[in-house]
């Protein structure tokens, strides 16, 4: 019992404890440049869970055998494969969606969410929990994705995965799109609001400043 | 047992982590799995790619057509197919040797490419094809409708259109943009229907023959002319540049001429 306790431990623990993206604030790149719509957060999410949990558990099969000297160059190989790979996939079967995202799959190799679960934990476990904490990490990522490009299309588009949801104003309806939400500075915007939410609501998740404001001093002599 | 066929690999697991002929095999194992993978991915896959490609060029193609006032009658008229001409762009007429089944071996060629001179390269191509395929829709003997496909370097990358000419030659039927990857939400706009439909219309040059054509800052001022994209200036300018290059005299220009004075 206590050996599934923890597993599960390990998969819920990054949803919102210990989220990778509002707490450790990684893999930012992409979470502001894919959310503009769900679809392609959704696809997005889809394919970084996809690769870090593989990532992880090839890295934890081998990780006795992988030598301390060249450790980081052997991860971002095997994950840099994996993503083309998927990458190839997406562009074979889901034309569209590829097409969308662009370059920003390729960016997975070097987003460092996945790097940091397999340097910080898959190369310390056997490769069930290393899977399933690669998997609750994704998982976590994919939230604050999913929320965000919820955000952004809704009050961007008046839209949710490409279907009306809000009348639009030219169209009749009383809802003017905020262009600003398809821009990336919204996802800086949206994605603060968020980490702030989070930490006002579980404090304890807050860091220490780590610098004060000056004291006041009396002018030079 | 000596002829235990795994016995080396044994041996090679057990050397320690850090001896250096570990680090150089597990290097090399680990490379070549991958790039195993990668390749096998690659090549497997590649053909259903091409396959998404074409069909989504031939669709963008029907679309540009269906678009345009007038053309689907027409087309259903002519026997229901745009007839595929290969072009020897230098000299404007159709290519001798050159078919559209052996275009793709033909610019694999680099010597079928022509480097441009900076001031001429209006769309930031570096070079250009000697040849080029272009569709054309006949009423009688006229040419009524000709597709042009046109590329140039956008802000994030090449950007492929298709542009459809009138029977003039100067007024443009319409544009389809078939590849481009500009900003999501600002310059990716090129590819909505809605900026799209601006283009028929449009004419491309003024009595006298110079060019003319451009996307505007803003809205449209003349007919010369089609809404800019607010936010998006330079995949604006580069549109501007790729339509003038294209029909300018590096580009169609030639064939241009020659269909203008009846010759083709």
């Amino acid at each position: 019992m206590p050996a599934r306790a923890s597993l599960w431990t390990t998969l819920t623990a990054p949803l919102l404890r210990e989220n990778p993206v509002t707490l450790q604030i990684l893999g930012i790149c992409s979470a502001l440049a894919v959310t503009t719509t769900l679809e392609t957060a959704l696809t997005m999410a889809a394919s970084l869970s996809v690769v870090v949990t593989l990532a992880a558990g090839i890295i934890s099969l081998i990780r006795r055998h992988i030598p301390d000297t060249i450790r980081l160059i052997v991860q971002i190989v095997i994950i840099a494969s994996l993503v083309i790979v998927i990458d190839q996939v997406l562009q074979a079967w889901f034309y569209d969606i590829s097409r969308a995202l662009s370059v920003f799959v390729g960016l997975i190799t070097t987003n460092c969410l996945v790097l940091g679960r397999t340097e910080a934990f898959a190369r310390h476990n056997p490769p069930l929990p290393a899977m399933v904490d690669a998997l609750g990490n994704a998982l976590g990522y994919s939230l604050v994705l999913i929320v965000i490009g919820t955000l952004r299309e809704l009050l961007g588009k008046g839209e949710l995965l490409g279907h009306a949801v809000l009348p639009l104003a030219d169209q009749g309806g009383w809802f003017t799109p905020l262009s600003l939400m398809l821009l990336a500075p919204s996802g800086f915007f949206l994605l603060g609001g968020l980490v702030w939410a989070i930490r006002s609501w579980r404090p304890e998740q807050a860091e220490a400043p780590e610098f004060g404001p000056m004291p006041q001093r009396g002018p030079a002599e | 047992m000596a002829s235990d066929p795994l016995s080396p690999w044994r041996r090679l697991l057990a050397l320690p982590n850090e001896s250096r002929t570990k680090t150089l095999a597990v290097a090399f194992v680990v490379s070549a799995v991958c790039a195993l993978l990668v390749s096998g991915a690659t090549v497997l896959l590649r053909p259903i790619q091409s396959a998404n490609r074409a069909a989504e060029e031939q669709a963008r193609i029907e679309a540009l057509v269906q678009g345009i006032p007038g053309m689907a009658e027409l087309l259903e008229a002519s026997g229901g197919t745009l007839s595929t001409v290969v072009i020897d762009l230098a000299r404007g007429r159709a290519a001798t040797d050159v078919t559209p089944a052996t275009l793709e071996a033909a610019l694999a060629d680099p010597a079928n490419w022509t480097a441009l001179e900076p001031g001429a390269d209006l769309a930031g191509l570096g070079q250009r094809p000697d040849f080029a395929q272009v569709f054309l829709l006949r009423d009688g003997a006229e040419i009524s409708l000709i597709l042009l496909p046109i590329a140039g370097a956008g802000y994030n990358g090449r950007i492929e259109a298709v542009l459809a000419l009138r029977g003039d030659m100067q007024t443009i039927g319409g544009l389809s943009v078939t590849r481009q990857s500009e900003t999501p939400g600002l310059g990716a706009r090129i590819e909505e229907a809605g900026w799209l439909a601006g283009f028929p219309g449009t004419q491309t040059r003024d009595p006298d023959g110079t060019l003319r054509f451009a996307v505007a800052r803003g809205a449209a001022a003349s007919v010369y002319e089609v809404d800019g994209i607010t936010g998006a200036t330079r995949t604006s300018s580069a549109v501007t540049r790729m339509v003038r290059f294209w029909l300018g005299p590096d580009g169609y220009g030639p064939l241009l001429d020659a269909i203008r004075r009846g010759e083709f």
